[in-house]
């Protein structure tokens, strides 16, 4: 599946009987940050997403599978609408290796009185 | 199947009945290097992973679906298996 958002509709008068009443969208694909990536693409939808909307869509014969018992001719469908991405950064994936622990100090301690 | 690591989770409320139940990772896909190969996928978890894994997608329908133990339904990305190591033959990178 892929992450993306909603940014248009197509209308289609003449089309594959199975596509009959079936709503298409433009689909823009997103990176986990939400900035766009690569090109815009058309999606059926069996969701009923809006404008603006954070969806994911399957891509593939699966696409069709979420239309049954009809199996429309499509090749991607919307599957789910995504109300928030939690993303652990980077940086948190990978920290930096811990500080090697301070080696032994010999000889008097420090006194406590300061 | 795809090598990656699982860099954060989706929530969706209204979604296909086949992905309930099941969470939903986000994958950044990896070269053998560790360095990012593409744009992060989303998959359904099959193994009970979690943010910071490195794991294993299959990126089929049929493979997908049956990992996931959900046949015929609209899923095309499964997280399939944890990658504990990779060994290579020298002079291969």
């Amino acid at each position: 599946m892929y992450f993306g958002r909603v940014v248009g509709c197509v209308w289609s008068t003449v089309k594959n009987s199975n596509l009959e009443g079936q709503r298409m969208l433009v689909i823009q694909p997103l990176t986990p940050e939400l900035a766009n990536t690569g090109q815009r693409l058309i999606c059926t939808d069996c969701t009923g997403a809006g404008a603006g909307e954070l969806i994911y869509w399957v891509r593939g014969r699966e696409a069709s599978y979420a239309l049954l018992p009809k199996e429309p001719a499509t090749d991607t469908t919307v599957v789910a609408i995504v109300d928030s991405v939690h993303l652990k950064s980077a940086a948190a994936l990978d920290p930096p290796p811990a500080p090697a622990p301070a080696p032994p100090t010999r000889g008097r301690k420090p006194s406590r009185k300061g | 199947m795809l090598i990656g690591r699982v860099i954060g989770e989706l929530v969706a409320t209204y979604k296909h009945p086949s992905h309930e139940g099941r969470k939903i990772l986000l994958v950044q896909p990896l070269n053998l290097d560790g360095t990012n190969r593409g744009v992060a996928v989303v998959a359904l978890d099959a193994v009970d992973a979690g943010v910071g894994d490195q794991v294993l997608v299959a990126t089929e329908g049929f493979a997908a679906c049956t990992s996931v133990g959900r046949y015929l339904q609209p899923i095309d990305m499964a997280v399939i298996g944890f990658i504990d190591h990779i060994e290579l033959l020298p002079g291969v990178s």
